[in-house]
């Protein structure tokens, strides 16, 4: 039974993506390892990172399409979860480095050495079981999501407030963390890792072996997501994005609805947070910028949102497109990301999914005027 | 510098004083090389009595061992090393006497005792001085120095002092005189009571010094007046923090103000709005670039032209943004958002790209620059002109709302879209106007930020955070909530600051606002009835 509740959500969309995961998952260690460096089939240490990174951006852009697309709330501070997740695993890795640090102590991380601190702070404990890191991972965005979530839609805070202060939460976040007194090492964040249950982290397997983690992440939860959204409760949700009062008087308690699905994205954002730090090797403050969490949002509008494939796909692209024009044209990145919000709201409100979907509509008979969907009110 | 600037006024005097006057110090000053140490001190004591502020550069000169004397004809001289030998000048008149030898001089040396007579002599010298500023400085440096030696001075020119300022800079250094010396104990109750008057951080170090060192009448009385200085700064520290308060209030007012008729107007969230911030304080510098470039003289009124300036190019840039985006997404808030955020990205782009990522330099007119002091609490006339301008600036804008035909028109449309066009109000176009308008004040704030903040492609980024969270907090749709929310975050985040540090008072901020929403979805002025589901 719990299969079939894990099976109904897929179409064809999801058998594409998930094959597609299915060869990258097999293709890049192949790549990575099992051939020579000079053959032109090599993948790179550098390469296999940046696309474990395209996929974390992927898994946090589902997250978000979770909430934005399918119960309407726009999170402007979705990267607060994603970067909590990753704090809770750079902890993680920061212990793991042991006395191999600068300051070779064997207990304190190197930035609390430096702050002349001779005790590990209370919240620090515990960090060097992977186990327990790995729960934190989705315990500590899912716990703030959930007391923002349960104050916020109580009060039936929603709309343009809602995502002002989402804005506000990440914010105060990343301001808390600039802070060195946090004992997060401040400015710097965490870096320097060595290794992951012991493994070297900058080894090609490890690496790979990374990716191939996050693959599975990815699936996992896209799996996840589209079950939720095709079961009842995922009707439910729909219906609270579409006309929340209206579900209200019909008796559902909506809060409780939003609040699940708030609770379950913030969590996966956590995830995908913890899976890019050993990636990227650092975490830091900047992470929390408001920017940030903006520039999650465009992935999902790009892709389409309310489509889950869409926005991992738009993931992908925008963050190619971003290495592609960071590198080459670095003077055009902002006004290509600037053009690509305006253009995409103005022009392709349902993404490069809903294009698809409505081209294909058109194809068979040009004469009939495809059935729009439902009007999305407050969207 | 200073001794080059001492070196000008001398010359200046000795050009302005009489020459029969400078004649008669001249003898004076040829009797500070006589030789012995004795004779020294006789004639600076002559010079003193003098009482001529000519005087005063050559007793300088003499101190820092500049004062030579000629050994051909015995007369005094400046001498300054210029390559090999001394450049030499007249000590009164400055004037050059060529150059002379290294052994053709011969240096006035001094003591420890000489140079004691030389500052006290120096002290009432300047306490004598025909200007009051200097004077009072003199008074101010006594009161620092504490020099036992000043006392006789400080009583002369306490006597025939008439300037009530400086009499009470001079009463005041007296007393840190007395109280720091060994006078009688009614003397120091007497000097407690002229520090406790005083009443700053300086007075207080100086009681709380008698407090711990002198008999117990004046301990007694230095305690009770520490109690009275403590509860005086703090007064003053509270008004400080309020001024402060109001100061950052004011800002926030103005970044914010333009944002609340854009987003509780038109209900457009305006993500760009910073940026417009950033154009007018950019419009302000390339307004002074082009007063630098043809007319330097009129620098201090390139502010006042900014205004316009920056008004209809922060405007201009709105209302295009208006017509050619937000016009096709009203009823989508969110995605108005999304679209503006992608603006405000190109626009950031677009500046740093034609003026470079590097600050701007935006100079202050002389109005505006400099500070004085009220009571305990010291204004910068840059911060005064910014909480007047913010005012000034909400005050019109409630005006234009409520008594002029486009104000009306706005709020017609406000209140009820279809309604205010069937009575024939053009919405389109106020939509346009109106954003306008909010760009426009946005740039306005910018002329004001460029001010007190760094001119970079970034300057709008800071703001747009802050003046959201006043809007919110104020209620969407009110101004009267925009100015209340603008003041009290400002309050809120100054007076925090003392007590969290700059940081955590702001995340404590932001934390209440985010609690507050809770409480008042709507915020503080939340518009009722039906404009409220609109």
């Amino acid at each position: 039974m719990l299969t079939r509740f894990f099976l109904m959500g897929l179409d064809k969309k999801a058998g594409v993506l998930l094959t597609v995961l299915a060869v990258l998952a097999v293709a890049v260690p192949v790549m990575a390892l099992g051939t020579a460096p000079d053959s032109p089939w090599h993948l790179s240490t550098h390469t296999v990172a940046l696309l474990g990174k395209y996929l974390c951006f992927a898994l946090l852009a589902l997250s978000l399409d979770l909430v934005w697309g399918f119960v309407g709330i726009l999170s402007l501070g979705h990267a607060a979860f994603f970067t909590l997740g990753g704090y809770a695993m750079g902890m993680y890795l920061m212990r793991q480095i042991g006395s191999r640090g600068m300051y070779g102590n064997a207990d304190l991380p190197d930035f609390m050495v430096f702050l002349n601190w001779t005790e590990l702070p209370w919240y620090w404990h515990g960090f060097d079981q992977f186990w327990f890191a790995a729960i934190m991972v989705m315990l500590v965005p899912g716990l703030l999501a959930f007391a923002f979530g349960w104050f916020a839609f109580r009060s039936r805070v929603t709309g343009v407030y809602l995502s002002i202060i989402t804005q506000a939460l990440t914010f105060a976040l990343m301001l808390a963390f600039f802070r060195n007194d946090m004992g997060f090492g401040g400015n710097n964040g965490l870096t320097d890792f060595k290794e992951i249950l012991g493994f070297d982290i900058q080894a090609a397997s490890t690496r790979v072996g990374l990716f191939v983690a996050t693959v599975a992440a990815l699936a996992v939860g896209y799996i996840l997501a589209s079950a939720v959204v095709a079961s009842k409760l995922g009707k439910v949700l729909i219906a609270v994005r579409d006309a929340e009062s209206r579900v209200r008087f019909l008796g559902y308690e909506t809060d409780r609805y939003k609040l699940f699905a708030w609770t379950l994205s913030a969590c996966m954002a956590g995830v995908a947070g913890a899976l890019y730090v050993p990636q990227v090797g650092i975490i830091n403050p900047s992470e929390f910028s408001p920017a940030s969490s903006i520039e999650a949002v465009i992935w999902v509008a790009v892709g389409g949102r309310g489509t889950l494939a869409g926005p991992v796909l738009g993931a992908v692209l925008v963050n190619f497109g971003k290495s592609y024009f960071t590198a080459a044209l670095p003077e055009l990145w902002l006004f290509a990301l600037g053009g690509l919000f305006v253009l995409v709201t103005l022009f392709l409100p349902k993404g490069i999914l809903g294009l698809a979907a409505q081209l294909r509509d058109r194809l068979p008979a040009r004469a009939t005027v495809s059935a729009k969907p439902a009007d999305q009110k407050g969207v | 510098m200073h001794r080059a600037f001492c070196w000008l006024l001398a010359a200046f005097l000795a050009l302005a004083a009489p020459a029969s006057f400078a004649a008669d110090l001249a003898p004076l000053v040829r009797g500070l090389g006589a030789g012995s140490y004795a004779e020294t001190e006789k004639a600076i004591a002559g010079l003193a009595e003098t009482g001529d502020p000519a005087v005063v550069p050559v007793i300088e000169a003499l101190q820092a061992g500049d004062l030579h004397v000629r050994k051909a004809d015995g007369a005094v001289v400046v001498a300054k090393r210029a390559g090999n030998g001394y450049a030499l000048t007249d000590p009164l008149t400055g004037a050059a006497l060529g150059e002379a030898d290294r052994n053709a001089v011969e240096k006035i040396r001094i003591n420890n005792a000489l140079r004691r007579t030389i500052s006290a002599t120096l002290g009432a010298l300047t306490l004598m001085s025909p200007d009051a500023n200097t004077r009072r400085q003199a008074a101010e440096a006594v009161f620092k120095s504490r020099d036992a030696n000043a006392l006789d001075a400080l009583n002369t020119a306490l006597a025939k002092e008439t300037d009530a300022r400086v009499r009470r800079a001079m009463t005041q250094a007296r007393a840190s005189v007395l109280l720091a010396g060994d006078a009688p104990d009614a003397d120091k109750i007497a000097a407690v009571e002229v520090l406790q008057e005083r009443g700053d951080q300086d007075a207080r170090a100086l009681l709380n010094g008698a407090a711990n060192t002198g008999s117990d009448a004046v301990k007694d009385a230095a305690k009770k007046a520490i109690a009275s200085v403590e509860q005086r700064l703090a007064l003053w520290g509270a008004a400080q923090n309020l001024w402060y308060g109001l100061s950052l209030g004011s800002v926030l007012l103005l970044a914010a103000i333009g944002l609340a008729v854009t987003f509780g107007v038109m209900g457009v969230i305006n993500m760009a709005h910073g940026e417009m911030v950033m154009i007018g304080a950019y419009a302000t510098f390339l307004v002074q670039e082009a007063f630098r470039q043809w007319a330097p003289g009129l620098f201090d009124f390139s502010i006042l032209v900014a205004l316009p300036v920056a008004f209809l190019v922060s405007g201009a840039v709105g209302v295009a943004i208006e017509r050619s985006v937000i016009r096709w997404l009203y009823g989508r808030p969110l995605e108005t958002l999304l679209a503006t955020w992608g603006l405000s990205l190109a626009l950031q782009q677009a500046v740093r790209s034609i003026f470079g990522p590097t600050n701007r330099e935006v100079g202050a007119p002389s109005w505006m620059s400099g500070a004085f002091e009220l009571g305990g609490l010291t204004i910068t006339y840059g911060r005064l002109w910014i909480v007047v301008f913010a005012f000034l600036v909400f005050g019109a804008l409630l005006v234009a709302l409520r008594k002029t035909w486009f104000g009306l028109s706005i709020r017609a449309v406000t209140q009820n879209r279809s309604m205010a066009n069937a009575m024939g109000i053009r919405t389109a176009r106020v939509d346009a106007l109106t954003f306008g308008l909010g760009s426009g004040i946005a740039g306005l704030a910018g002329v004001a930020l460029s001010q007190i903040d760094n001119v970079s492609p970034n300057l709008g980024q800071g703001y747009i955070i802050d003046s959201f969270m006043v809007v919110v907090f104020g209620g969407v749709g009110n101004l009267w909530g925009t100015l209340v929310g603008a003041l009290a975050l400002g309050g809120v985040n100054k007076f925090l600051e003392p007590y969290a540090g700059a940081v955590l008072g702001k995340i404590l901020v932001l934390i209440f606002i985010i609690l507050f929403i809770q409480r008042r979805p709507r915020g503080l002025f939340a518009l009722k009835g039906r404009a409220v589901e609109a």
